[in-house]
């Protein structure tokens, strides 16, 4: 018991390596041992949507998904998205139409706006709120957040972002 | 909360995968998608010795043509792929709706059908729509395989028949009728939420009558249930509000949901009734079935 994994994965872009226990999820990973503390954790077992990041472009839980099960895999954090003077587009959406207010849900927000992009999720918003369930906000109402994700998706922005 | 601390291996075969269930007997947790056990992990509900993860045997991940029109679905297979499938969408548009309502979309980017099936949470999808459509489960186990109908497989709330030492790894659905049609209604709280209830129904339709009806229904017991006699009060006749309230009626009598936190048996018996009637609604006039026959 107790045996450590020794794990590589790409994050963000830059290459991992770590030993971690077997138990430790990727969100914690995240967090403690690469100190990437924009994942944020609210429920720890897969309601809330906060820590979502993405595994090889797919959104996932982080905090439903082992470190060592990302072994090899290429992970997205918010930090690989724009930076605070270089806003990614869909970040930028987010700023214009102020859909953020604490922002502790606003990763896993971005980084399931990001999923969507990808996966062509048609700019409506029904398809959008429906997108987004997974993801809880108590500031917002939500309402501009599905703003500024239609609006994103509407644009069809050709984004850098996703590629980490 | 944090998870029990667990040994690990990730096996890149179902013999290896086997192989590791058998050495670690009882004590073993197989990890798919992890969306259900993981939560169970970080609850402490569960306190394996070993988790076995089997997301890397590839040979486990496909959606293959079977004799007939049928599909084979490898155990693996993600919530997400399977909703978009071309041919499940094309042959099986029921199971494609139904999984809509399967969580959210980080949740089916990692969950699989063999998970969800195994675990058997007596409110998810995945098991009613296996009920229905008549799947056969392969279970495979070091002394050979052995195929189960999914009526069979569902024991009790997260109980089945799968043995500890053996993986699930195959689910085939046969062919639906040509021109089918079909219903599907659920009830949750909030947006991908387990249902309180679910409906399901397909049927086929010929001159103003049913035929091949099936019903099924999750959320009312610890397990979903076909509905036979609410189904053959159907056949041969038109959907309409006369035989709908027949088969409502038969439902109602077939079921005995359990109060509990969300809400009453009684509850849970009067909407049961109502989404059976909606899907039944729904099979009767959606126009066309997709399930391979040519319009």
């Amino acid at each position: 018991m107790n045996r450590t994994v020794t794990i590589g994965l790409t994050v963000n872009g830059n290459p991992v390596e770590r030993a971690v226990e077997p138990r430790l999820h990727l969100a914690d990973f995240l967090r403690e041992e690469l100190h990437l503390t924009g994942t944020h954790i609210g429920c720890e077992h897969g309601v809330c949507g906060a820590c979502t990041v993405l595994m090889n472009g797919d959104s996932v839980r982080a905090c439903l998904t082992f470190a060592v099960q990302a072994d090899g895999a290429e992970i997205t954090t918010v930090e690989g998205l724009g930076r605070v003077d270089d806003l990614s587009p869909l970040q930028q959406a987010f700023r214009e139409h102020h859909a953020l207010q604490c922002g502790f849900c606003t990763p896993g927000m971005l980084m399931t706006a990001l999923d969507m992009i990808r996966k062509q999720i048609p700019p409506t918003q029904a398809a959008v709120r429906d997108a987004l369930s997974g993801n809880l906000c108590r500031c917002t109402g939500y309402q501009f957040i599905v703003d500024a994700v239609v609006a994103v998706l509407a644009a069809n922005v050709d984004t850098k972002e996703g590629d980490g | 909360m944090k998870p029990p601390a667990f040994d690990y291996v990730r096996p890149t075969s179902v013999g290896a995968a086997l192989a590791a269930l058998a050495e670690h007997a009882g004590d073993a947790k197989v990890i798919a998608g992890g969306q259900s056990l993981a939560p169970m992990l970080n609850f402490r509900l569960l306190a394996p010795a070993v988790l076995v993860d089997i997301n890397g045997i590839a040979e486990l991940d496909y959606i293959r043509d079977d004799a007939g029109g049928g599909l084979r679905i490898g155990a693996l297979t993600r919530h997400h792929r399977l909703m978009t499938a071309p041919a499940v969408c094309d042959r099986f548009p029921v199971l494609a709706e139904a999984m809509r309502h399967v969580a959210h979309l980080a949740i089916r980017n990692r969950g699989t059908i063999g998970g969800s099936l195994c675990h058997a949470d007596p409110a998810a999808e995945l098991p009613m729509m296996a009920v229905l459509l008549d799947a056969t489960l392969t279970l495979t186990g070091q002394s050979g395989v052995r195929r189960i109908a999914a009526a069979d497989f569902f024991q009790g709330a997260l109980t089945t028949a799968l043995a500890q030492d053996e993986l699930l790894t195959e689910v085939a659905l046969p062919a639906l009728p040509p021109r089918t049609s079909w219903g599907f209604h659920e009830f949750s709280r909030r947006a991908g939420d387990f249902a309180l209830a679910a409906a399901t129904a397909t049927l086929t339709a010929s001159d103003r009558r049913a035929a091949d009806v099936r019903l099924a229904v999750t959320g009312i017991g610890e397990t979903p249930l076909r509905l036979a006699a609410a189904e053959a009060a159907l056949d041969g006749r038109p959907v309409d509000a006369e035989s709908i309230a027949d088969a409502v009626a038969l439902v109602r009598a077939a079921i005995h949901p359990m109060d509990d936190l969300h809400g009453s048996g009684d509850y849970r018996r009067h909407l049961v009734g109502g989404l059976v009637a909606r899907a039944l609604e729904d099979a009767w006039r959606r126009p066309r079935a997709q399930s391979g026959e040519p319009t």
